[in-house]
């Protein structure tokens, strides 16, 4: 019953009051001359200097579902979960090679998303439409994920109801708060509220890292009691260690995971939203922190292993909702006001991301549908009023996917995004590297790693479901003779890539057109008060436009 | 690089910096934490931390160290 969790739930709403607060004032917050400008409103007017964009992009990558479901995967599974901090570690040194050059060429170029540079890139709309939609595709159920994450902590506090309106009342009213100041402050407000995010949540880990293990008798006894569970377990692949058979699986997980998360379009829009390439090049330094945050929050599971919590129920009769237990275990182990301080850090964690990962979806249908395709001549003011509607229908949308559908939709959907997103590296990420692809080979190569990713995750079985249980694919399915299983993504990009190639070498041999590259070598050099960039304003009032060819 | 580099002498130093063979580094880190064969055992335990724990958070130490020196270099490189 809710009444139990009083306290709780008032230190939740305060704090929850506060950054809903601190979103509406944000538009004031370094204020810029002129809002009615996508630069302004969605890309914070390119100005964030080290400070920002560390808690801006550590808020954005590590999401309230992470810090949810990861866990929850090693109270699960065990070792497999903890796939989430090499995923996180191979990342950066990534961006620091990649990314980088993105933001020189979209700063030089006035870029807002990576479509628009794709379509710059390689002359070719279409391949552009084909990346703002996987992009958008990719990035709704996301959004959807993070309302997943404030579920959990409410059900933990009892805030439930009979029937489905009522039990998503809450998720409804807090998403439209966020929907209102995202309207208002654009990309300004994930930025403030991302402080108070992440300071909670560092609070909140380190305490519990800390005190914990202390109650539970040190971290001999979490690792024993663990290995206890997953030795009773019929599964034969869980366990504290990783066996033969899913070893293969967790390092193409994480590599792929970190290739799609950089491609992801709301990691985009945060390295883009900063002031030069070292204010990136040092945060790469800087936001491993979270990093080893994340390494703590996965150990959770454990310690609710070692806590004896039992999950709550699922939607559908006789199932557990693995997503309650670091909620539950909160609740167990801390008096209650740290417990509410705990949970308004993974709800406020939900807002920052969701906040900007609908920035990033609306500025992809801008940028890449209206005014490619519905009204060419759009005015930057014009730009930033059809963002700021998208990103209240991107809202809308993935309330109505939480409310109407089964959640279990929204994480199958996640489950297809991360390998989707990663059908987008060859156009994207060699992109910044090579011309050597031609547009159309990119196309079909896209068309051949979609497929294959879908059929592929089709294919995957859980012991629960018949269909998409998983991206772990079965090697056997290939006709090898072994147990092992690998990452779907890997594989399908790994097809698209090789096709990519094959087409071009056919379409070079047979002397196809192939367009011409509206960017320079040195374009991906680029830094910070580049004389070349669009001149006639000043950097941080109306930065780096020029009219989209 | 792939396309004939055009003379713009301006951008020359930036052209240097990005082209640091000290980015080659940052495989170590890429590749390092992606082999199962060093972490995947229980010894030796540290505070109670089986190896595969403990080595692997230990990896972000060394994505950190290793990220943080080539920008180091590659900035003195830059001139700035």
């Amino acid at each position: 019953m809710w009444r139990d969790h009083l306290t709780e739930i008032i230190v939740f709403s305060l704090l929850f009051l506060l950054v809903s607060v601190m979103g509406f004032v944000a538009a004031r917050w370094r204020a810029p001359k002129d809002m009615a400008h996508l630069d302004e409103w969605g890309l914070g007017g390119r100005s964030f200097g080290g400070w920002i964009t560390w808690f801006l992009v550590g808020g954005d990558l590590y999401t309230a579902y992470t810090f949810v479901a990861v866990p929850a995967l090693m109270f699960g599974a065990g070792a497999a979960g903890f796939f989430a901090v090499p995923y996180t570690i191979v990342i950066y040194p990534l961006v620091f090679l990649v990314l980088v050059r993105l933001w020189s060429v979209s700063h030089r170029h006035g870029f807002v998303t990576p479509a628009d540079f794709v379509r710059n890139r390689f002359d070719s709309p279409v391949l552009a439409l084909l990346i703002a939609i996987t992009g958008i595709v990719a990035t709704m159920p996301y959004i959807a994920l993070q309302l997943i994450g404030i579920e959990a902590v409410l059900k933990t506090m009892g805030v439930t109801g009979d029937n489905a309106l009522a039990r998503h009342l809450p998720i409804i009213i807090a998403f439209a708060i966020l929907a209102a100041y995202t309207y208002q402050s654009g990309l300004r407000a994930p930025a403030l509220i991302a402080f108070v995010k992440d300071s909670l949540i560092y609070i909140v880990i380190l305490v519990a890292v800390i005190y914990l293990p202390y109650k539970l008798g040190g971290w001999g006894d979490i690792f024993a009691a663990a290995d206890a569970k997953f030795d009773a377990s019929p599964n034969p692949n869980d366990g504290i260690l990783l066996n033969g058979n899913n070893q293969l699986q967790y390092v193409t997980l994480a590599l792929g995971s970190a290739l799609a998360l950089f491609l992801y379009p709301h990691s985009i829009t945060g390295v883009l939203a900063s002031r030069n390439r070292d204010v990136i090049k040092r945060n790469m330094s800087a936001l491993p922190a979270y990093s080893l945050l994340l390494g703590l929050i996965a150990l959770l599971g454990y310690m609710a292993i070692a806590a004896g919590v039992k999950p709550l129920p699922g939607n559908s009769a006789g199932s557990v909702d693995n997503n309650t237990i670091v909620p539950l275990l909160f609740d167990q182990q801390f008096p209650d006001w740290f417990a509410g301080v705990a949970y308004a850090a993974i709800g406020i964690g939900a807002l920052v991301p969701a906040a900007i990962m609908s920035i990033a979806a609306a500025n992809l249908f801008t940028r890449n549908i209206y005014k490619e395709y519905l009204k060419r001549d759009a005015s930057p003011a014009q730009e930033a009023t059809v963002s700021k509607i998208t990103s209240l229908v991107v809202k809308v949308g993935a309330v109505a996917c939480i409310v109407f559908l089964d959640p279990q939709f929204s994480i199958d959907l996640q489950l297809i995004g991360g390998v989707i997103i990663l059908q987008t590296l060859p156009a994207v990420a060699l992109g910044l590297y090579t011309r050597w692809f031609h547009r159309t080979g990119l196309i079909v190569g896209w068309v051949a790693g979609m497929g294959l990713g879908m059929w592929m995750l089709y294919q995957v079985a859980s012991p629960t479901r018949k269909h998409f249980g998983g991206s772990a694919f079965p090697l056997s399915e290939f006709g090898f003779d072994t147990t092992r299983t690998i990452y779907v993504g890997i594989v399908a990009v790994a097809v698209n890539l090789a096709v990519a190639a094959l087409v071009t070498l056919a379409l070079r041999a047979a002397k196809v057109e192939e367009g011409v590259d509206g960017t320079e070598p040195d374009d991906y050099f680029a830094d910070e008060g580049d004389p070349r960039v669009t001149p006639g304003t000043e950097r941080d009032a109306d930065s780096a436009r020029e009219p989209v060819a | 690089m792939t396309a004939p580099e055009p003379e713009a002498p301006t951008t020359a130093p930036s052209r240097a910096k990005d082209h640091s063979p000290w980015n080659w580094l940052l495989f170590i880190p890429i590749v390092v934490p992606l082999i199962p064969a060093f972490f995947n055992g229980d010894s030796p335990r540290v505070f109670g931390f089986p190896r595969f724990y403990w080595l692997q958070l230990a990896f972000i130490l060394l994505g950190v160290g290793t990220t943080t020196l080539v920008y180091q270099m590659t900035k003195k490189r830059g001139g700035r």
